[in-house]
């Protein structure tokens, strides 16, 4: 057997913020991929859903100074330390679990009831809470994604790096009587629905993945590395500003002072 | 009217008063269970609580109610393995306090997860590196050992004394209280440390997060310790407000003293390591996340730098300084005020290590958000507040939970 073929892999991500125009179509892409419930008013972000969730960067400066940025925040799937992610390691039911064999934190709906320790481990509010039961507009529930199973209330979910694409590349490789899979053959919602390309999606262990020279540009970075979580999405920008927002730096440590 | 069932040789009010009584803490209890309907039946869509206070209300009052029932486990712990035997006529009433902070914390977390039918999944499907977990079955096995403590007293009822086979079982279950009181040590110490763990371990929240010894970080410790500090503190109180509710006294000022006097030099020790614990954080590991300690200070309507001030200084040292001095615990405004200090600064403490941690932003680019309950959320904290003092007016009428108030309320 091919010693090549048993190396884990870590599927990530490298957002090119230079190139992200804020349109948001990552997030449709991703409510209607996975099934994402939706009430009528979403205005408030603190209880409506959006596994990816783009924030609006600003540097706090006055014209002609001024500066803004978008960042698409999926759920990081941290690796931590050896698999020690901040909210797999919390939850008290085994609901989340981080795989050694794709790097992907999943979420079993089926067995979350609702602690919701994990979104009070999650430093990036990557984790969402079913507040409600999910209610779809009359008709809709026939456009559903079959490959999802939809959410119940009182239990949390969160971005899963579509892994239910990843499972049918994989049957399909099986099929075709392949052990792996092609780069494109697994690609996220967001990545492909991004007009601007910002967004890449791969192995991020395997040389011949766009990931993997990409995470390795100068101006890649990662949210909140300070903390140890060991996140799978990468950032870029050319921007000094934004890549010294991803992080909390004391006053003497940044360049510039924290935002 | 029911005068079969009070104990001989104490003074009770009348039927009728303990009836309006009952009818008025009932109608709140009875408010309590309409919310906790409510959140069972329509969601928790009922709180005030969202995606960036996943923990809120109720895991501070679980949190608080623990470590105000914290009184029982050391109690118990000084009077049947250190042997401080003037605690046998206090440590009934701190049995049925922690019996009713602990039963209150279950059922709160029962109505605080979001699909109350899959509570046993925890035990079930427990993850061992969950300090939940931990909290979980720590908790219910120490739920066990509280009923079994409180059981003797409840077969000390009159009535049910007179049958031979209740009498002997309760007999019996005091001659062997030692080993539940020492289990109920060992299981306190690991919910009350774990409770702290719950926000100590998280790494992602530098706020709470804290270093530690092996898998256990420093507030797994100062939990334990300030739950055997301030929860004699609050059985004091409670012993308090009942002898002014039932206008007679209850229990000898030797014994209080002396509880009072441990409680005072667990209170100092487990300032000093609080002093040390915050030093530390804010010094080292907090600035190695990124932050300053007035970076969780500032920037927000709230919390400020006087909460700390507050649980350390004027809910930590001072009613250890009052209650550590043998003046201090002999006058009775002074001690008062420390218990009263002292049970507020535990509960600050608790609502610090939740609610703080979440309304702290991590992301640079985020935002503080602060949070007020709904009134579903109080009015199911406070359902457990009715039950406790329905469930103390009952054990008081019926059942000889101190054992000083013949010799202290002689009737002629």
């Amino acid at each position: 057997m091919n010693k090549e073929h048993n190396k884990a892999k870590k599927f990530g991500m490298v957002i090119d913020l230079d190139k992200c125009t804020g349109c948001g179509s990552c997030m449709v892409a991703c409510m209607a991929e996975n099934n994402v419930p939706f009430k009528a008013d979403e205005t408030n972000k603190l209880d409506s859903i959006t596994w990816m969730r783009v924030y609006k960067l600003t540097n706090g400066k006055s014209f002609p100074d001024a500066d803004f940025c978008y960042l698409p925040r999926p759920c990081m799937h941290c690796e931590g330390e050896h698999g020690h992610s901040p909210c797999v390691s919390v939850c008290p039911a085994t609901a989340t679990d981080y795989s050694h064999e794709t790097g992907i934190v999943s979420q079993i709906y089926t067995r979350c009831f609702g602690c919701r320790y994990c979104m009070a481990a999650c430093p990036y509010h990557a984790r969402y809470f079913n507040w409600w039961d999910p209610v779809w507009p009359e008709g809709m529930e026939k456009s559903l994604n079959p490959n999802v199973s939809v959410r119940m209330r009182g239990i949390v979910e969160k971005c899963s790096f579509c892994y239910h694409r990843y499972q049918l590349a994989k049957e399909k490789a099986y099929y075709e009587d392949r052990r792996e899979i092609e780069e494109q053959e697994y690609q996220t919602a967001c990545t492909q629905a991004c007009p601007a390309g910002a967004i890449t999606f791969g192995d991020l262990n395997n040389p011949e993945h766009a990931v993997h020279e990409l995470k390795k540009n100068p101006n890649a970075f990662r949210l909140l590395e300070r903390l140890g979580t060991n996140p799978k999405v990468y950032y870029i920008s050319s921007r000094e500003w934004v890549r010294l927002a991803g992080d909390n730096y004391l006053r003497q440590e940044g360049k510039s002072e924290k935002n | 009217m029911d005068s079969a069932l009070i104990p001989e040789g104490v003074k009770r009010c009348s039927p009728a008063k303990f009836l309006i009584f009952l009818g008025v803490v009932g109608a709140v209890l009875l408010w309590g269970v309409f919310a906790m309907l409510l959140c069972w039946i329509k969601g928790l869509n009922q709180t005030n609580m969202n995606d960036y206070y996943g923990f809120a209300l109720w895991i501070w009052a679980d949190l608080a109610v623990i470590a105000l029932g914290g009184g029982a486990f050391f109690t118990g712990f000084l009077r049947y393995i250190i042997g401080k035997d003037e605690l046998k006529n206090i440590i009934n009433y701190a049995v049925l306090i922690g019996f009713i902070c602990y039963s209150s914390a279950l059922l709160i977390l029962a109505i605080d997860i979001g699909q109350p039918l899959r509570g046993w999944f925890i035990f079930w499907h427990a993850n061992v590196h969950s300090m939940l977990t931990e909290v979980a079955f720590c908790l219910s096995c120490y739920f066990g050992v509280l009923t079994i403590e409180y059981l003797p007293l409840i077969l000390e009822n009159r009535q049910l004394d007179r049958v031979p086979f209740f009498h002997n079982l309760s007999h019996n279950m005091h001659e062997i209280m030692a080993v539940f009181a020492a289990t109920g040590a060992f299981l306190s110490f690991f919910h009350q440390g774990s409770l702290g763990g719950v926000s100590g371990v998280l790494f992602g929240r530098p706020f709470g997060y804290r270093e530690g010894v092996f898998i256990w970080p420093w507030t797994f410790f100062l939990f334990t310790w300030s739950a055997a500090a301030c929860g004699p503190c609050f059985t004091i109180l409670i012993t308090k407000i009942t002898e002014k509710v039932t206008q007679k006294k209850l229990v000898k000022d030797n014994v209080i003293e002396l509880l009072a006097k441990i409680s005072g030099w667990m209170l100092a020790t487990y300032i000093i390591a609080k002093i040390l614990d915050t030093w530390y954080w804010a010094s080292v590991t907090a600035p190695s996340k990124g932050f300053w300690l007035l970076d969780f200070y500032s920037n927000n309507p709230f919390y400020g730098p006087w909460i700390l001030v507050l649980e350390v200084i004027i809910c930590g040292v001072l009613p250890a300084l009052i209650l550590i001095t043998e003046s201090g615990r002999k006058s009775k405004t002074a001690l008062l005020l420390a218990v009263i200090l002292a049970v507020i600064g535990v509960s600050l403490n608790r609502w610090v290590m939740v609610l703080q941690v979440m309304a702290v932003p991590v992301m640079p680019f985020d935002s503080w958000y602060m949070y007020f309950p709904s009134w579903q959320e109080i009015a199911t904290t406070v359902l457990p507040v009715a039950y406790g003092v329905i469930l103390i007016g009952l054990s008081h009428r019926y059942l000889p939970i101190f054992p000083q108030e013949k010799e202290l309320n002689p009737i002629d």
